[in-house]
């Protein structure tokens, strides 16, 4: 058949020094269609065809070891080409993001001590906050006014939401459970004696979240499970196995059509979940240390992870692995928090340190540091119509930055 | 890229029809006057003799053409498009030109001499853009130019005529490069506040809250920049509450409302509580799937079938393949047409684009902050007996999200 190189003249051209296939290598560095190569599996079939003919006419295992092994290391090279480029590589044409002006708009006090969680509304300006003392407040953060406020039973509460209906809220920590608050309108009426206990965990919860409506609500816990609970009879309709460590975040994908969740936790591993069967999809471990946050990229192909080791690292879903990872030998302290512009071009990211970095999603450069806090910063979160950010800190204060 | 094997041998002459050969070679006849055709126009183009515009069946080697310089695709091609072509090749090859290349250059020159300074900048900044390419992209997109400027130079000498239009798309093709850059880089549909600011001003940042006012849930004028983002995608569509309510008063005049009215039912019942699931799942058998129904979807008979297997034991999930069928069916079908629409036309055409507010220069006095309706105080006046909530919730302009 022509067009195909003859058994013959493979025989020919591997006594030349010359491996058939690698005129074929040549061929293939002509210029392409599309930027990055193509996976070689005519390369492996023939490849491994030759193999046999080869071992046919008398050739020597040995031989043909050394031809497999360098065959192999072909194929990751492959593998690796098919990682088009790297993403720096790719925004190298991209222009580089302005000086930003962003500085503290409000500051909201309030809080008797550390404010440890919060979540904005999606009117775009109330939110919730959370903090150690154990109280709950709803404020609306244009105005500065707090709305509603609530006494928690327990201390730490770690984890507060706010359904997307905008008339509940969700909270809870070191009592193990999550729980819903109906906000009344009413001053007077007590809201916690309205309260619902949905979730209930071996250990304090650490992170919750609504889904696409008040009726259902994702936590995390410091077992190790994640799990999705039905608000209005508490069962639970879904368990998350697969951690092997405290459970420290979770975020919900943004796509309607799919339906899943990363978590990150003390093992250091992040995990992909699909909500209706429960699998670990997905799950990476590139970082040294606890995760502290997840948070997905707007399109939902990827996301990105805060750690105690210092690092913000960004995860592509499609290819499956790391691609960029935010560092400065000038951060030594953990990175507790992060979220995604509206764009998902900027990166912002609290630290232990007090401060917040504004990376360059792209590039992988930091943008400015911002300073205000006068401790750690526990929750950063980005406002649903991305006009500002949040964020929450031990000095039992919360700023909004724009 | 491919070459076109030779037409297979006639099998052994042993009790064959008469017309095996016949038909075999006719086949073959047909597929190369079809890749020929291809050729011609530019779909496909050989490697080797690329002015030979016809399809060998031998090993000669053939390329696809990227579909942005597809006729199906491209504006009809310019004298002014091609000028800068020759304009960049002159430049690239130091005057070494084809004869006919040659005569084209001097006649454009002379023709469109008005405009050959943008034709020398056109052509340097595209030079300039494809050296920051790899290399191998580089001669890519050389050979995949030259393929299209073979079919589509226009003859030069007709009269001029040329499209604005086709000086933007180069601008655009010299800023961006390759088009998955584009998507990957270039959204203008996602406007980032932080990074360039929303109109007609921040309100953290001027204290003026009259952004949030005009991107409310429900608002008799929207702004333009919402419209366009309906295009965006479908999901976007679906997501904006007063997007999904004009897409729906579409789907009724093209009476095919109960396909976004069943999407609606079973992400209800996705979302819902589960207590309610057995009567969610009865209702929206009855209304859209039964024999008969008053607003019947039409779904294929598999998933028909399986989803009527899962009715029988009904759960949270039981209408996804369904929901998915009408989701597709709307994006694929309803949603381009629905772009296409005069209602869309309209309704982008009477969209706002706020004026950005101007920072006074002196230092203003804080404004006054007022509040705004909490979301939880309408569902609580929604619930009340008495009628003095009425006023409140019409009032309301902060967003409560629907489920």
């Amino acid at each position: 058949m022509r067009g195909v190189t003859s058994a013959r003249q493979q025989h020919q051209l591997a006594e030349a020094g010359e491996p058939w296939w690698r005129q074929r290598e040549s061929e293939r560095k002509r210029p392409n269609t599309r930027t990055s190569s193509t996976i070689p599996s005519p390369l492996c079939a023939s490849s491994l065809k030759m193999a046999c003919q080869a071992l046919q006419s008398g050739e020597s295992l040995a031989t043909l070891k050394n031809e497999s092994d360098s065959l192999k290391k072909k194929l990751e090279e492959e593998r690796a080409k098919l990682h088009d480029v790297e993403l720096n590589q790719v925004a190298e044409k991209v222009e580089l993001v302005s000086a930003l002006s962003i500085r503290t708009r409000r500051v909201l006090k309030g809080h008797g001590n550390k404010v440890l969680c919060m979540d904005w509304c999606k009117d775009k300006r109330r939110l919730v906050s959370s903090s150690q003392d154990g109280k709950v407040i709803v404020w609306d953060g244009y105005t500065l006014n707090k709305e509603h406020a609530v006494t928690m039973p327990c201390t730490w509460v770690m984890a507060c939401a706010y359904a997307p209906s905008g008339c509940a809220v969700a909270c809870g920590g070191l009592d193990n459970k999550c729980s819903v608050y109906p906000l009344s309108l009413d001053k007077n009426e007590n809201l916690a004696a309205k309260k619902k206990s949905v979730a209930m965990h071996t250990n304090y919860l650490s992170g919750c979240s609504f889904t696409n409506s008040d009726m259902q609500l994702l936590t995390s816990s410091g077992d190790g499970t994640c799990a999705l609970w039905d608000v209005e009879s508490g069962q639970l309709l879904q368990s998350f196995h697969g951690h092997t460590a405290d459970v420290l975040s979770l975020n919900l994908a943004p796509s309607e059509t799919g339906n899943t969740f990363v978590s990150g936790g003390c093992d250091k591993k992040a995990n992909v979940w699909d909500m209706r069967s429960g699998q670990n999809v997905q799950s990476f471990e590139t970082h040294d240390s606890d995760i502290n946050c997840v948070k997905y990229y707007p399109t939902g192909d990827a996301f990105a992870s805060a750690s105690d080791d210092g690092t913000c690292r960004l995860y592509d879903l499609r290819a499956d692995r790391e691609v960029a990872v935010y560092q400065k030998d000038s951060i030594i302290f953990g990175a507790s928090s992060v979220d995604f512009s509206l764009s998902g071009r900027l990166l912002f990211a609290g630290y232990n340190d007090y401060t917040i970095n504004v990376w360059d999603v792209l590039k992988g450069n930091r943008i400015s540091v911002l300073f205000g806090h006068e401790n750690r910063v526990s929750c950063v979160k980005v406002s649903p119509d991305g006009t500002s950010f949040a964020s929450a800190s031990w000095d039992t204060s919360l700023r909004i930055w724009a | 890229h491919f070459s076109i094997p030779p037409p297979p041998p006639p099998p052994p002459p042993l009790r064959r029809p008469a017309s095996w050969e016949n038909g075999c070679a006719a086949v073959f006849a047909e597929a190369l006057h079809l890749g020929n055709l291809l050729v011609r126009y530019g779909y496909i183009y050989p490697l080797k003799e690329p002015r030979a515009l016809q399809l060998k069946p031998d090993e000669s080697p053939y390329r696809f053409q990227t579909p942005y310089f597809w006729i199906s695709t491209r504006w009809p091609a310019t004298e002014l498009d091609y000028a800068i072509y020759l304009a960049k090749k002159n430049i690239r090859k130091q005057g070494e030109l084809m004869e006919y290349e040659k005569e084209s250059y001097s006649q454009l020159h002379k023709r469109i001499n008005h405009t050959w300074d943008f034709v020398v900048m056109q052509a340097r900044e595209q030079l300039r853009a494809s050296k920051q390419r790899r290399k191998a992209d580089r001669m890519v997109l050389e050979c995949q130019e030259q393929a299209y400027w073979l079919i589509n130079r226009p003859p030069v000498g007709l009269s001029l005529g040329f499209l604005f239009s086709s000086m933007f798309f180069l601008f655009y093709s010299t800023l961006f490069g390759s088009m998955e850059l584009m998507e990957l880089i270039f959204d203008p549909i996602n406007k980032d506040p932080i990074m360039h600011g929303c109109l007609p001003s921040n309100p953290w940042i001027s204290d003026d809250p009259a952004h949030w006012a005009l991107n409310a849930d429900q608002v008799s004028v929207p702004t333009r920049l919402r419209v366009e983002r309906w295009s965006f995608s479908f999901m976007e569509l679906l997501n904006d509450s007063m997007g999904r309510k004009e897409f729906m008063t579409y789907l009724e005049k093209e009476f095919s409302a109960e396909n976004l009215c069943f999407w609606q039912a079973c992400e209800d019942l996705r979302h819902g509580e589960t207590s309610k699931i057995v009567q969610k799942v009865e209702e929206v058998y009855r209304q859209f799937l039964a024999p008969g129904a008053a607003r019947w979807v039409n779904i294929d008979s598999k998933t028909m079938d399986k989803t009527m297997e899962g009715i029988k034991h009904p759960h949270r999930f039981v209408m996804d393949a369904a929901q998915m069928h009408i989701y597709f069916l709307m994006k694929k079908d309803s949603y381009p047409r629905y772009l296409k629409s005069e209602l869309y036309k309209s309704m982008l055409a009477k969209a706002i684009v706020p004026q950005e507010t101007k920072k006074s220069v002196f230092p203003f006095m804080r404004r006054q902050r007022h509040s705004s309706p909490s979301p939880a105080k309408v569902i609580a006046t929604a619930t009340e007996q008495d009628g003095q909530g009425a006023g409140q919730a019409g009032a309301n302009s902060s967003a409560v999200s629907q489920v």
